[in-house]
């Protein structure tokens, strides 16, 4: 038996001791900006011909949510394992550095998913809505809290404070998340800002996402499969490379 | 086969060479003592041998097993007490216990754990969160962690640095007990009398060098000097070398008991009578400033 089950359980039960935090809070977050941007926008824009806004907004908050909740949870766990000192109990043990990883991402998941999960369920009085094809919504959300979870662990092992990774939170998640189609349709935007919006992977992963619920999107699903995919890749590549390495951890 | 063996470890921060080519062996059922001032290198050798850190050359084997080849081999032999007062503030004290020893892969591990406890009067604490728990309390878990999987080598870095001394009391007598039962300890302390009375062997750094490794009695019995503390009413002997000591004492070096007989007959031949006398050993501690105060 190995260190991965436990290590993987204590970073659940991390977050599910203050679900309050880090499950409900977002979920209440995400249906503000429904209540609101629905209210305001619904009777003005109309992104696809079948799909009222309000509807068409409910999966991107759902995939927003389920990303910044996969960063925040792998991020703040470890910078604050890291900067307490306690990341040595996870250190000293025969744990390698892939279960490791898994074991962060996997939390990581599981609470992006999880909080996904409640805006969806929340938002069911709000808004009539079909899953068309649930396998592309699942693939999506997966796929893109891996990618965010993983990115959190690279943000906590770089920064050496706490503040670091906030600025990594606010400086590039956010913009990249909230500039990703989450409100809108990128077809929308001007030209100019349409090729930009075709740099940032999370639009991949909140339009294929989005495809799943609506069987249309602004970009093949097949399209931001690959692009999700070699995001996964490069990223998980990156990160077991830091850990292996033990750059900042084990020194 | 040594419990630790360490080989031309050298270990490099930048500019500083915290650790110069450390050559090492620890044998199974020592007390060993790891002695040196802040900086000389105690804790980088730790965290070398804990897997904490990486060596930039030499070899290290815990029980045989190397601790980077055989990483697993060499951590699940090893139990680290670690310097700080860490702690994961979302557990209670026997969620702690459980994970940390999940973490080694052994699950159904409850019994052993509500043994520790026990030995460390941790049980009434047990359903208690970390946070709420006094510095002493939190320093008995830190020692529990360290225990969980039984391991066969134990290192402790300054155990007792800010802890009362009721509970050092008891936390020396766990850790003899520890030692009696087997497992090889080793201990870094500031207070070298404990390391005096505890240690079996000394190690002292300093700069990154091993300067001194012997068994703590030939250690202080390798200053030759013990000195004759005197009060006397007279005229003090002129061929009896002596320094003021304060009051009407006066200091005299021997080198040996054997320089004790004459100093007290020239005391005698002088008329002089002897109204208080002391005779002061050397400690751990004069050992450990001189060697400290040398100069390469």
């Amino acid at each position: 038996m190995t260190g991965f089950p436990t290590l993987l359980y204590k970073e659940v039960l991390r977050f599910w001791k203050v679900a309050i935090q880090t499950v409900a809070a977002p979920v209440l977050t995400a249906l503000l900006y429904l209540m609101i941007f629905g209210q305001v926008m619904d009777r003005h824009v109309r992104v696809y011909d079948s799909v009222s806004y309000t509807a068409f907004l409910v999966p991107g908050l759902v995939m927003m949510s389920v990303l910044q909740n996969a960063f925040a949870n792998s991020s703040s766990s470890l910078i604050q394992s890291k900067v307490t000192g306690n990341l040595v109990f996870v250190l000293l043990p025969p744990i390698s550095y892939a279960e490791f990883f898994a074991a962060y991402v996997l939390a990581a998941m599981t609470r992006g998913v999880l909080v996904g999960l409640g805006v969806l369920l929340v938002t069911v009085p709000l808004v009539e809505l079909t899953v068309r094809e649930p396998l592309w919504v699942l693939l999506f959300a997966l796929m893109g809290s891996a990618i965010l979870g993983a990115l959190g662990l690279v943000a906590a092992i770089l920064a050496e404070k706490i503040d670091q990774v906030a600025a990594f939170q606010n400086f590039l998640i956010m913009p990249l998340t909230f500039l990703s189609g989450v409100f809108y349709s990128v077809h929308s935007l001007p030209a100019f800002w349409q090729g930009v919006s075709r740099f940032n992977p999370v639009f991949y992963m909140i339009d294929g996402f989005r495809h799943g619920f609506f069987g249309v999107s602004d970009v093949d699903p097949l399209a931001s499969l690959a692009v999700a995919g070699a995001c996964l890749a490069v990223v998980s590549a990156l990160t077991l490379a830091l850990l292996k390495s033990g750059y900042r951890l084990r020194n | 086969m040594a419990a630790i063996l360490v080989r031309q470890v050298s270990k490099r921060f930048g500019r500083l060479q915290a650790l110069a080519g450390i050559d090492l062996e620890v044998a199974k059922g020592e007390f060993f003592g790891l002695l040196g001032p802040n900086g000389a290198g105690k804790t980088t050798l730790i965290s070398i041998l804990a897997g904490l850190a990486r060596a930039d050359s030499g070899t290290v084997r815990i029980m045989g097993r190397d601790v980077k080849d055989d990483y697993r081999g060499a951590r699940r032999a090893l139990g680290v007490v670690p310097q700080e007062l860490v702690f994961d503030p979302f557990f209670t004290v026997r969620e702690t216990l459980r994970i940390q020893s999940g973490y080694f892969g052994l699950r159904a591990n409850d019994d052993w754990i509500d043994e520790i406890m026990s030995n460390l009067d941790l049980t009434a604490k047990a359903d208690v969160n970390m946070r709420a728990l006094s510095g002493g309390m939190k320093r008995r878990v830190l020692v529990a962690q360290a225990l969980v999987h039984k391991p066969p080598v134990i290192v402790l870095d300054e155990p007792t640095a800010g802890v009362d001394v009721e509970l050092r009391q008891g936390l020396w007598q766990f850790i003899r007990r520890l030692n009696r039962d087997g497992h090889t300890i080793v201990l870094t302390t500031h207070y070298l009398e404990e390391a005096e009375s505890m240690c079996g062997r000394i190690a002292m750094l300093k700069q990154g060098r091993i300067v001194a490794l012997d068994s703590t009695a030939n250690l202080v019995h390798r200053l030759h000097s013990l000195e004759l503390r005197v009060r006397a009413v007279g005229a003090w002997p002129a061929a009896l070398h002596s320094a003021q000591a304060g009051g009407n004492s006066r200091l005299v070096k021997l080198h040996d008991y054997l320089e004790l007989e004459p100093v007290l007959a020239a005391l005698r031949e002088a008329g002089c009578r002897i109204e208080e006398l002391e005779l002061q050993q050397p400690d751990l501690e004069d050992v450990f400033l001189e060697i400290m105060q040398r100069k390469e």
